[in-house]
């Protein structure tokens, strides 16, 4: 039942409408089918499945909004959620914020999210995945710990002023941490992809369990300022961060986007010209849906337009104030990339530090946009073009603000998986000059 | 979820298209009126249930068998300046049961509550455990555990938030927002999380557990600008949350701390009074004198400090991290079996006393029975600075020789399976009468932190960073003014070994944390966090001010 057809979505979400004694009245329909594997210590810790469609119904009377959900779909169900919205929409206060449903929107070209692939993922490729983890790392002398999620889901919306849209979405996060067994090596890779045949979990574990025999007895080093070379995961950690360009906050004055005497940066050299980074649903690396869950349209879009920001996200509310068109906020970041591998940019380092991950990054200073994190599961000291020994881990301080003014050499650009992000980002390795490193941990 | 985390949903919820597609993905259920909140199932109706799924999982072949009936309710009212942004209700119902069945675990969960569902529940829990069991390196070992019968457990609220109108909870917001911007605040967010699990808990070891279970969390955020210069500032709130009912949100005079460089509080919240100071300081900060890097004697209330325990206490003796368990997310920990079994690992100086209690009254994690029947209790982790004990559940318990579980299993919701998540976790006051005036009058080069901010900390928890809200400056034994842009850093053993100095009982409070994140998929766990004011020696301190543009 999970995932409904557009047709089979429509029928329900009309029937839905068809009850509603409202001003205003959306309805939408999300289905979600989602599988599980676990492991560590060389061993399934948990699996499972499940599923979940949910109906939700948003009636305003005025500015007065209320909101239910429901999970059953006869007609007394739908009859019910909807009078239950109407009830909480009267007793709201008025948000003066509200706005009214949008009329039809034009979507851009079939969206490129669904694969039958993945849709046809069962137990035993979980399984299978594990054991291609599991193995290699015991014949290694070496721990696994990993974790794959398969899910399928569906989207869809209609309103009483007639906009209805529809999407379906596959996705696979496939993330592994190998540790040696004398606990002095770790390394990490993840792959994440919306079609699970370009997903190998033997490829990726293999990379995972090389870093941990690698990462073995680092040697530590003074903390300091130093040139890095960011593996696309750790770039993307950093870059993600700078694309919440909310309109309100900069013009609000508390933004890194915010200037001095008020008014925006937009229009403004931010960081090195070589950098652009924009948005597209249509992506085929990065795809997602062309439409965000209040109707509107997403576009391709700059952000940062050769150093320069582009411009910034705004929402209905917002922009009705600023007497703008509403930009949605983006659902994936492009950043363009060079032509240099890895192994280019490191044979191209006299000294400088690689590093495989950031983890536990959290805000510092929000004016900056300084944050602090720590490297983790393969960090190295390179010296004249080659890697010469695995090193101790960094707790740095830095802003990605900063940091991308300190851009050295882009390479190539890839699908990376963020520590701790949501956002799907194609991202270049890159080389940075002068990064801060604050303190030394021992953490392995 | 982190706070953060948490933050960015409620702002989802500005628009309401959002929070269709929020709700369900947080798991938190569907919404529902005010009132319904009130109603009770009847523990009779839970118990018919739950004997349905422990026959049907018995007679397909499991070994052992849990089934946890949950209705979690959530309330949560968001306002900013002078508008209400969002009030949501939320319900989730259902049954989630676990098994043992060829020595492997096995889970499933239904929100469908009749006999066949449940049944069919059950079965499905059995078949998964059978699949598990082929991968198995060695079979679960079930800690034993008595049956309690039929027994329940209320926490001990004074007056259930949900009860209290609407109304009520949107003029205290909208009245904490106008105090805030009178003192100088330019945009304040303030919101209410409510919290009501009411639990069910049956198992083939003969318990029936009732259990009714409240959480509060009041908060805000402000945000004072200098448009000049355009710079900002910001000022959270000094609340914790908390195991209680509305009775939080109203101070009596003996719950207040003055005297000091802002009102502090102990037990119950006075939330005007903090928006009221908060506007105040965040204007403060604005000319603030920038902190001078170096080392500093530190003076940690614990409205600061019960994070920086969260982080570097709490999360290395989990017994699932020091095992490996967590290892692909959240990491390990630096405090392995061979510390433990040494005895005489220094975690910190003997001033160092650090005990995990599930029973503290108010507490987050007070609760009378854990998510596997097992009685709640309150045992050491650090004694005199060494390391004595872990946080263990039934499946670990004979890791450590142990007999019984500790009672630390928690799952977020009833479709979630259970897991080991951390108990309160809290440091010890000092034993010789100190005050926080005794504290600082002893510190040469210091600063005194209120309230928590910016947290870091490596995989195994050895290197971690801690900023704060309110910094004040300490010179020859008293406060010389506020400071910004102060983070400190340090290592776990290092930094309580630099334990200098506990103030006494009289001086002990709860800070918290309201949804601490672990596992994949990730589940959310409220803990408390208990100290009084504490000095630490000769801390590296950094100054966090950059220029960008």
């Amino acid at each position: 039942m999970a995932i409904l057809s557009k047709e089979e979505a429509r029928k329900i979400l009309e029937k839905a409408l068809s009850y509603s004694k409202a001003d205003g009245c959306s309805v939408s329909l999300n289905g979600t089918d989602r599988g599980n594997i676990r492991y560590a210590r060389n061993s399934v810790s948990t699996a499972g499945e499940n599923t979940n469609v949910v109906l939700g119904v948003s009636s305003n009377f005025g500015k007065k909004l209320g909101t239910a959900t429901i999970n059953e779909f006869d007609d007394a169900s739908l009859e019910k959620v909807v009078r239950r919205s109407e009830e909480l929409a009267q007793l709201a206060p008025e948000n003066p914020e509200f706005m009214d449903a949008l009329p039809q929107q034009t979507y851009g070209g079939e969206s490129k999210t669904w694969s039958e692939a993945t849709a046809k993922i069962t137990p035993e490729y979980r399984a299978q995945a594990a054991a291609d983890s599991i193995g290699p790392a015991a014949a290694k002398d070496v721990t696994s710990a990993g974790y794959l999620e398969d899910s399928r889901s569906f989207s869809a919306i209609l309103n009483n002023k007639g906009l209805f849209a529809y999407n379906k979405e596959t996705g696979v996060d496939f993330t592994v941490t190998m540790r040696t067994n004398d606990g002095t090596g770790s390394g990490w890779a993840a792959r994440s992809v919306n079609d699970v045949s370009k997903l190998n979990a033997a490829t990726t574990s293999k990379i995972a369990i090389d870093k941990a025999l690698q990462s073995r007895n680092a040697k530590a080093l003074e903390p300091g300022k130093y040139t890095v070379i960011l593996e696309a995961s750790a770039a993307a950690d950093l870059v993600r961060l700078m694309l919440n360009m909310n309109a309100r906050q900069a013009d609000e004055g508390r933004s890194f986007l915010s200037k001095k005497g008020g008014g925006t940066k937009v229009g403004e050299k931010l960081v090195d010209e070589r950098v652009n980074i924009y948005t597209d649903p249509w992506s085929d690396e990065v795809p997602s849906s062309p439409w965000q869950n209040d109707g509107q349209a997403r576009k391709k879009m700059d952000i940062i337009k050769n150093g320069v920001v582009s411009g910034l996200f705004y929402d209905r509310y917002w922009a009705t104030q600023k007497n703008v068109a509403p930009v949605p906020f983006p659902s994936n970041a492009i950043m363009e990339g060079g032509t240099a591998s890895l192994e280019d940019m490191i044979k191209d380092t006299a000294k400088g530090v690689l590093v495989t991950r950031f983890w536990y990054i959290r805000p510092v200073d929000p004016q900056t946009l300084l944050f602090t994190g720590l490297t983790r599961d393969g960090t190295f000291y390179i010296e004249n073009g080659k890697i010469k020994y695995p090193i101790k881990n960094f707790r740095f301080n830095e802003s990605p603000i900063i940091m991308l003014n300190n851009l050295e050499t882009l390479g190539k650009a890839e699908r990376a998986v963020t520590s701790e992000g949501q956002l799907s980002l194609f991202i270049p390795n890159m080389k940075i000059r002068d990064f801060t490193f604050s303190s030394l941990s021992d953490a392995v | 979820m982190k706070r953060r985390d948490f933050i960015q949903l409620t702002g989802m919820g500005a628009a309401g298209a959002a929070m269709l597609t929020g709700i369900p993905e947080m798991g938190m259920g569907h919404a529902i009126s005010p009132e319904r909140a009130l109603e009770v199932i009847d523990p009779a109706l839970k118990k018919r249930i739950a004997d349905v799924a422990l026959n049907a999982a018995r007679s397909k072949g499991a070994t052992y068998t849990d089934v946890r009936i949950g209705r979690y309710l959530n309330q949560f009212v968001v306002t900013r300046e002078d508008k209400v942004q969002n009030i949501v209700n939320t319900e989730s119902y259902g049954a989630g049961i676990r098994v043992i069945a060829n020595g492997g675990w096995g889970f499933a969960a239904t929100d469908k509550m009749d006999n066949d569902s449940i049944a069919k529940a059950a079965e499905l829990a059995v078949a998964i455990a059978k699949e598990n069991s082929r991968l198995l390196t060695e079979p679960v070992q079930l800690a034993p555990q008595k049956g309690y019968g039929e027994v329940s457990w209320k926490a001990p609220i004074e007056k259930n938030a949900f009860e209290v109108p609407m109304k009520e909870k949107v003029d205290l917001l909208l009245n904490v927002n106008s105090v805030a911007m009178k003192g100088g605040a330019d945009y304040i967010t303030s919101l209410l999380f409510l919290i009501n699990e009411q639990k069910y808990f049956a198992s083939t070891d003969g318990s029936y557990i009732d259990q009714d279970i409240h959480r509060i969390w009041p908060a805000f955020f402000i945000t004072a600008i200098d448009k000049a210069s355009g710079k900002f500032e910001t000022r959270n709130t000094l609340s914790a949350p908390m195991g209680m009912g509305y009775e939080y949100l109203n101070a009596r005079p003996q719950d207040k701390i003055t005297g000091g460089p802002t009102t502090l509080f102990k037990g119950r919240y006075d939330m005007f009074e903090d928006a009221r100071l908060g506007g105040l300081q965040a204007k403060e900060k604005l000319t603030a004198k920038s902190v001078e890097p170096g080392k500093y004697d530190l003076v940690l209330d614990p409205s600061h400090l019960w994070l920086t325990i969260h982080e570097s206490v709490g999360h290395p003796t989990e017994l699932d991290r020091v095992l490996g368990y967590e290892a692909n997310f959240a990491g390990t920990s630096f405090l392995t079996l061979d510390k433990w079994e040494s005895k005489k690992f220094n975690f910190g100086n003997k001033l160092v006393n650090i005990v995990a209690d599930k029973t503290q009254v108010g507490s987050l994690g007070a609760v009378g029975y854990d998510d596997e029947g097992v009685q709640c209790g309150k045992w050491d982790i650090i004694k005199d600075g060494i390391l004595v004990n872990y946080q263990v559940i039934r499946d670990q318990a004979h890791i450590l020789g142990l007999k019984a579980s500790q009672g630390c299993c928690y799952s977020q919701n009833w479709a979630d399976v259970q897991f080991q998540r951390m108990p309160n976790i809290s440091l010890q006051p000092g034993k010789e009468k100190k005050s926080v005036d005794d504290l600082i009058k002893g510190v040469e080069k210091g600063i005194y932190i209120i309230g928590d901010g910016s947290f870091s900390i490596d995989q195994q928890r050895f290197n971690f960073q801690f900023g704060g809200q309110l910094f004040y400056e300490i010179k020859n034994g008293k406060i010389a003014g506020m400071l910004k842009d102060v983070a400190y850093q340090s290592n776990t053993q290092e930094f309580w070994n630099s334990c200098a100095g506990i103030a006494d009982e009289s001086d002990y409070r709860l800070g918290g944390a309201f949804g601490d994140g672990k596992g994949q998929p990730p589940q959310s766990n409220s803990v408390s966090h208990g100290s009084s004011t504490t000095r630490f020696n000769g801390v590296n301190v950094i100054n966090t001010a950059r220029k960008i543009g």
